[in-house]
């Protein structure tokens, strides 16, 4: 039976069809006007919503925008495409070869460069943060000549006549003064400056100098080499952190610490030191000993290791113990002193002639050069300018009025100095003082040579036009001698003998290092302590009473000694390696003072020595030296810009000017004040609580046992016994087709460093919140390195003492404690907690097995950051672009100037949204462009991380898990069962991030030997 | 003349006639506001404007105005949302779930109570908007057709379960409450002398007549509205503790938070009942209406539910002892040890011991102790959500990330400033809304047409509760009450 609606359908007419199925009946044009020149309706309804769209653009003012497109487009560089510059990072303390990341012209981040042999694409956390202060408006901006109690501004041509009739003016001696300078272009510029004003002197000093260090080894820093040092004792040098040359000893050191299961044999390291410092944290053996103990240690050591068998102060176990490892390992194993106490360096150059380290662990081919300061000289040029003979001083790049412990005797000495030339970058303590102020360029902006190492040379070249009107203090020094070449073909011209030709030449501009040819002309020497003189200077050495509170200064990772990038927030908000502490300097002491004075953390204290005091807060360490105090230096600038000034105090004028040079260490007296200072710290629960799903390690004896036995795999019960955790679920997996992102941590290669953590901030465009926030808990590091300390409690204890009380007890890091670091960011997990609780999808999983974060979407409830448990997440609490709170610290996204230090590629997140670490998504992606484009599959090694990329140590591993012949795939199925572990695996977030346990070598074979 | 029965004790004492509570009742709408109204009403506002203050500073500069942390996310936020939704859960409880159990006696508590749970469940609904790092954009939680691409919501997300949860809460309590209040807005609009209270209560009573056909649905209506509601009252309560339950967080990932949760939210309600009905029986002379008797069940309640919440805690700790889970363990002793203990012994002393006291008949049957009572219970409560949100979070898997949490000034204005908010709807409801369901109360009379005395003006205006003989007669129009009340 049929149904039918009317009688057109039933009769089915052919023009009722036409149109019967249609869901709109046709217009019928009938409606309009037969006049052709009158709209019709429907195009006067368009016409008017035309008119009136028209009519509100047009009172809209546009806003004009100019755009100035490239008349002449330089062929290399296009909009979205990063170019890489080789050049070097020196400014006075440890050398970093880098390639520069630019984007359309701007510097936007430093990477290590692969091509060097010295740091071999590591790069220091101090040289990844340079870059953002390339664009410090604290910076000098243009030339400037002191009138009354400000500066004018001085035109260039002027102020090079001024200083040149002042400097043929001058009468008495002229001294340049300057931090170490490796660069021989640089010291010939200087030495022309010399020629032309024959009464100059070039005086360098370094802020942690290593005067004596120098004169035990002629004129030079020992070439080191760490790889090949199976036993290395360190008498107070942290040489993983900040002694001479931290990346290219940490990644020779972090080799000697790879373990696999055919290469079960590892380095073992003792360190003998005050302060707890990051080489002291990565020791397999650790003795705290006072500064004042120094000499008798090392006598001790010596009269060990060579047999002398004189009598010495100090004894202990461990000092035995290290004097047998030595010896045993004759000609693999190497003794290092960060002493600037010229008798104990002696002695070390001694015990390590006598361990026959010289030809293995110490290459005498390439000594080191970043080290020349002659405090001997310095000390003499201040007395100089107190008494008036020195007729003109040129500062270049040098603050010793902050970071030279005479720094008060320099301030009264420039007063005496008729001429006082800055070439410093602002104008600091010291430029402040200065008649004349030749702002320096930025090495960025720059041309220079280094050569870090006999035989090793390295090129910087400028990446961009200098920002602001300065000029190159090399070039100045040459105007002012006279010379009007520019400073690249003065380079050029020094370079001539090495690459005639033009290919040769920018070869070397390409890769940025060169090897083989030394320019350097050999350091002048002082003559070295004999042992026996030496002995004798340590047995005369006055005696500090036993209950004299002794302190020791000792140099930061982030900020180093001289202070120069304090106004580098980058670096003042990197946490401490040891304490977590960000912002300021703090006096460290150890556990027993605190109870004995009744000091609590934050308490401020006076510390007074040579006349001079500080007031800082106490930082309760531990593993610092009973009856002694530990205050960095490099703290307390004045001058050096918004976000430096003020933050904790300056602690150089504590340090002692002994008749044989700047010892580091003073007596003190400490007398506590009511006042309480938080300090920052970024962790403040300091002890793994046995926590052995987080992090895992186990000694050196068992892993040579059996390796399968070093990890402890957490296991569930199950239907069918026990289990590993990711055998049930009760979710589906993913499955990824294409690639699978994983990266892999070798606890045991982590030194520690932060030089990840900076690399993911400037890659990442992530925000420094500054002090109150850190205390707030609130950084943004995307990326953390977590460092536990060892407890003399452990779950043994429950038994006995019952789980609240040991659960207390635990708490507590024993006086001298073990540590071990964890890298710690998003884990990208397969299940991750925060997907499912996230309302509106803003965090999701990717196909590439990514946890990935979409700003535009988040809302902000923050349940993925509760339900996170690596709590890796990271909320922006307030607007920190735009927040005047935030404008001190985190200024360079407040400013065009220093926004262009930002990554076009990451998007600054907006207030009330979560972050995260990415896995450097923008990376990623842009190697799979890189690889789509020639057609083939991204090639292992091509795709890094920032973290990664930047690690010296090598220690962090990334890439893609489904391809079977990846490196991590290859170290996955190498350390599956053995020392890859994933962080609290019972819970079954499957991360995508796996670590491999931490091996020790602290049990002794020595005494095991005694015992049997 | 109200009848007394032998056996039974009156629901509502003082003799009333059905005018006196008409009278009783429309007084305190009909009436000027008294100063002690006004004062109140000023300190709330007062507490109000700390409100909207803090939430100024909320939404101008950010969350990083409240002393949240990178470890501890929520603190005071969802404190306060998960106590103001427990809160509300007596209203819900009293006006379905007794109204299906046929106890009478929640006729003379259940408008305020009602009217408490909307006015609690607008003070929570705040925080969930105000915590959000872009409450802007709070409305991509509903899954609604956008312009926005293929997004859609999380249904995996117990957020948005809350969501749900609590948006049906507020519509259905709301629709509840209103429907409750028309027909008593017909008597006030039959009473009203000015013609804007005549015009305003007219809107709001819908052209209600009181006809048999009307009451008649007006039952209906009630019984299905409360059949509604009942299972809201299990479901809210479950849904917001799966905030946590469904989480991997030591000490939030626990089933038994479902019912602990329904329980604990029936007692924080009932204690907020308790010190709003104390203080409106003596502000607006209510005694008759909201008797002893009435105090001492609502005590009880809360004692049964103190006990639920009280074994829950301890079934907690055995749970962490059983399952031999490190972590949850940890979180536990921490719980009652850590740095946080004081709040976990608050928890402990106001919600598990004091309410134990309501054994005693002199406690259960004493005005300033249950006063007193529900006030410790209400701090307890808040509490127990502080130590179940903070205490978990501070402290979860790695040692490296534990932090304290401590309140900014901007915490403690957003909290005290919802009390404000809170007590300026209860207020104006109070002044302007007949706080007892006068038709309702009605129905529960034992009054006599025959015997009952003439209106005096006197008594109604003081009410004195004047033991009266019992004088047997026939029932009248109010039903008989079959339920024994002791």
């Amino acid at each position: 039976m049929k149904y039918w609606k009317g009688i057109e359908e039933l009769e089915s007419a052919p023009e009722f069809m036409q149109s019967a199925f249609a869901e709109f009946m046709p217009v019928k044009e009938s409606h309009a006007s037969k006049d052709a020149t009158a709209a019709p309706r429907r195009d006067f309804l368009k016409l008017m919503g035309f008119g009136v769209a028209a009519a509100t653009l047009a009172s809209c003012e546009a806003p004009v925008r100019k755009a100035i497109p490239y008349l002449n487009k330089p062929e290399e560089i296009d909009p979205a495409i990063s170019n890489f510059y080789a050049s070097t990072y020196f400014t006075g303390a440890d050398y970093n070869a880098v390639l520069v990341k630019t984007r359309e012209g701007r510097p936007i981040k430093l990477e290590g460069n692969p091509e060097s042999p010295i740091t071999n694409g590591g790069l220091s956390a101090r040289a990844q943060a340079a870059v953002l202060s390339l664009y410090d408006g604290g910076r000098l901006q243009n030339f400037a000549i002191k009138s009354g109690n400000g500066y004018e501004k001085a035109e260039v041509a002027a102020f090079d006549r001024a200083v040149r009739s002042k400097l043929a003016a001058t009468t008495g001696r002229i001294a340049i003064v300057s931090p170490t300078i490796i660069s021989p272009t640089t010291k010939r510029a200087i030495a022309e400056f010399a020629a032309r004003y024959p009464n100059t002197t070039h005086v360098m000093y370094d802020a942690q100098s290593a005067s004596a260090l120098l004169q035990a080894n002629g004129g030079t820093v020992p070439g080191y080499d760490f790889s090949r040092a199976n036993i290395v004792v360190s008498l107070d040098a942290d040489f993983l952190g900040t002694w001479i040359s931290p990346v290219e000893y940490g990644r020779q050191y972090a080799m000697t610490r790879k373990v696999n299961r055919d290469k079960r044999t590892m380095s073992r390291h003792y360190q003998f030191e005050t302060a707890m410092t990051l080489s002291g944290c990565n020791a397999d053996i650790r003795v705290p000993v006072k500064p004042s103990e120094m000499g008798q240690v090392a006598l001790a050591l010596y009269n060990a290791v060579t047999g002398a068998g004189g009598a010495s102060a100090y004894k202990n176990d461990k000092l035995t113990q290290a004097a047998r490892d030595l010896t045993a390992n004759r000609g693999a194993s190497l003794v290092i002193s960060g002493s600037n106490d010229p008798a104990v360096q002696a002695l070390v150059t001694a015990m390590n002639a006598a361990l026959g380290s010289v030809g293995t662990t110490i290459n005498p081919n390439a000594p080191s050069y970043v080290r020349q300061g002659d405090d001997a000289r310095m000390a003499a040029l201040v007395n100089d300018m107190n008494n008036g003979s020195v007729g003109a001083v040129i500062f270049y790049n040098a603050n010793p009025v902050f970071n030279h412990p005479l720094g008060a005797k320099v301030k009264s000495g420039i007063a005496k100095v008729p001429l006082t030339i800055s070439m410093n970058d602002r104008l600091d303590e010291t430029g402040a003082l200065c008649q004349y102020a030749a702002p320096d360029s930025h090495w960025l902006e720059s041309w220079n040579d280094y050569e870090p190492k006999r035989g090793f040379l390295s090129l910087a070249q400028p990446v961009i036009t200098p920002l602001f009107s300065t000029r190159q203090g090399q070039e100045s020094l040459l105007r002012w001698a006279g010379n009007n070449t520019t400073y690249y073909q003065y380079l050029r011209a020094t370079w001539r003998a090495l690459t005639p030709n033009d290919a040769a030449w920018d070869k070397v501009v390409h890769d940025g290092v060169a090897t083989g040819t030394a320019l350097a002309a050999a350091p002048a020497t002082t003559a070295a302590l004999s042992p026996a003189a030496a002995i004798d200077q340590i047995g005369r050495a006055p005696k500090t009473a036993a209950n004299a509170v002794e302190l020791a200064l000792y140099e930061k990772v982030g900020l180093g000694a001289a202070g120069c990038e304090a106004n580098n927030p980058f670096l003042q908000e990197l946490p401490d390696p040891v304490s977590k502490a960000t912002w300021g300097n703090y006096v460290a002491v150890p556990r027993k003072m605190a109870v004995d004075n009744e000091w609590e953390q934050g308490d401020v204290i006076q510390v007074t020595a040579n006349g001079y005091t500080v007031e800082l807060p106490v930082l309760i360490q531990p593993g610092q030296a009973n009856g002694t105090v530990g205050i960095a230096l490099g703290y307390g600038r004045t001058q050096s810009g918004k976000a430096g000034d003020q933050v904790g105090a300056n602690a150089a004028p504590l340090a002692m000017a002994a008749s044989n040079g700047l010892m580091y260490r003073n007596v003190v007296t400490l007398k506590k004040t009511d006042a309480t200072s938080p300090i920052a710290q970024t962790q403040t629960h300091h002890t793994i609580m046995d926590r052995k799903p987080v992090v895992q390690e186990n000694t050196l004896a068992q892993y040579i046992k059996n390796p399968k036995e070093v990890t402890e795999y957490e296991k569930v019960a199950t239907p069918d016994g026990l289990e590993k955790p990711n055998k049930v679920s009760l979710w589906q997996d993913y499955q990824y087709n294409n690639h699978h992102w994983g990266m892999m941590i070798d606890l045991n290669s982590c030194i520690g460093c932060g030089s990840c953590v900076i690399g993911c901030q400037t890659e990442n465009n992530t925000a420094v919140v500054g002090k109150q926030e850190v205390i707030n808990r609130r950084e943004m590091h995307w990326m953390r390195i977590d460092r536990y300390y060892s407890s003399d409690h452990h779950k043994d204890e429950f038994e006995t003492v019952g789980k609240v009380g040991t659960y207390a007890a635990m708490e507590d890091p024993s006086d001298n404690p073990q540590v071990i670091f964890q890298p710690m960011m998003c884990q990208q997990c397969n299940h991750a907690p925060c997907e499912t609780v996230c309302p509106v999808l803003a965090t999701t999983h990717s196909s590439e097995g990514l946890n990935q974060m979409t700003y535009n979407r988040c809302i902000g409830t923050r349940y993925c950051a509760n339900n996170c448990p690596y709590k890796v997440r990271r909320f922006n609490w307030f607007s920190y672009y735009s927040n005047e709170k935030f404008e001190t610290v985190n200024g360079h996204m407040f400013t065009d100037l220093g926004r262009m230090v930002l990554n076009p590629d990451v998007t600054v997140r907006a207030r009330g949204v979560m972050e995260k670490c990415s896995f450097c998504i923008q990376r990623i992606q842009l190697g799979k462009l890189e690889a789509k484009k020639q057609k083939r599959r991204p090639m292992d090694g091509e795709i890094v991380s920032a973290c990664a990329q930047s690690c010296p140590t090598e220690a962090i591993v990334f890439g893609d898990m489904r391809d079977p012949n990846s490196r991590i795939s290859q170290l996955m199925r190498r350390e599956d069962g053995e020392r890859a572990f994933h962080a609290l695996e019972s819970i079954n977030v499957q991360p995508n991030v796996t670590y491999l346990t931490k091996i020790r070598n602290a049990e002794s074979e020595f005494f095991a030997k005694e015992n049997a | 003349m109200q009848h007394v029965s032998a056996v039974r004790e009156p629901l509502v004492t003082g003799g009333k006639t059905l005018h006196d509570v008409t009278q009783d009742i429309c007084y305190q709408v009909e009436a000027k506001p008294n100063i002690r109204w006004m004062a109140a009403l000023s300190v709330a506002l007062f507490f109000l404007g700390i409100f909207f203050y803090s939430v100024y500073r909320t939404v101008w500069y950010g969350i990083g105005e409240w002393g949240l942390n990178k470890t501890v996310n929520w603190a005071w936020d969802i404190t306060n949302f998960v106590w103001w939704v427990g809160i509300g859960h007596a209203g819900t409880l009293i006006s379905a779930v007794l109204l299906l159990f046929r106890q009478k006696w929640r006729s003379s508590i259940n408008r305020a109570a009602e009217a408490m749970t909307i006015f609690a469940v607008i003070c929570a609904a705040m925080f969930p908007v105000l915590h959000m790092g872009r409450p802007w954009l709070a409305y991509w939680v509903f899954p609604f057709q956008n312009t926005f691409g293929s997004l859609w919501v999380n249904f995996n997300s117990p957020l948005l379960w809350d969501v749900f949860a609590i948006s049906t809460y507020f519509t259905v309590s709301l629709v509840f409450w209103y429907i409750g209040l028309i027909p008593d807005f017909a008597t006030i609009r039959d009473r009203a002398k000015g013609s804007i209270a005549k015009f305003s209560y007219s809107m709001l009573s819908f052209g209600w007549k009181g006809s048999a056909k009307a009451w008649s649905r007006y039952e209906t209506v009630s019984l299905i509205l409360a059949g509604v509601s009942t299972p809201l009252v299990l479901s809210v309560h479950t849904i917001v503790s799966m905030d946590f339950a469904t989480s991997v967080v030591p000490g939030w990932h626990t089933t038994i938070f479902p019912p602990y949760f329904v329980a604990g939210a029936i007692f924080s309600g009932f204690a907020m009942v308790l010190t709003l009905m104390l203080i409106t029986r003596v502000v607006f002379r209510l005694e008759d209406y909201i008797t002893l008797e009435h105090i001492a069940l609502m005590n009880k309640i809360m004692m049964v539910t103190g006990s639920i919440v009280g074994v829950a805690y301890i079934t907690e700790f055995f749970i962490a002892w059983y399952s031999q889970v490190e972590f949850e363990q940890y979180a536990f002793i921490n719980r009652a040890t850590g740095p946080y203990w004081w709040s976990y012994a608050a928890m402990m002393t106001c919600n598990v011991i004091t309410p134990q006291l309501v054994w005693i008949r002199r406690v259960r049957y004493s005005i300033p102790l249950t006063f007193v009572l529900s006030i410790i219970v209400n701090i307890g409560m808040w509490f127990e959500r502080f130590v179940i949100i903070v205490t978990s979070l501070h402290r979860d898997y790695l040692p490296s990330s534990w932090a304290m949490f401590s309140p900014s000034i901007i915490d403690i204005g957003l909290y005290v400033g919802t009390l404000g908010l809170f007590f300026t709807l209860f207020l104006l409801f109070a002044k302007f809304f007949p706080v007892i369901n006068m038709a309702e109360v009605k129905t529960i009379l034992k009054y006599t047409v025959d015997n009952g005395p003439t209106y005096n003006p006197q008594k109604a205006a003081h009410a004195t509760p004047a033991p009266q003989p019992a004088i047997h007669g026939a029932p009248a129009s109010a039903p008989v009450n079959y339920n024994k009340h002791d």
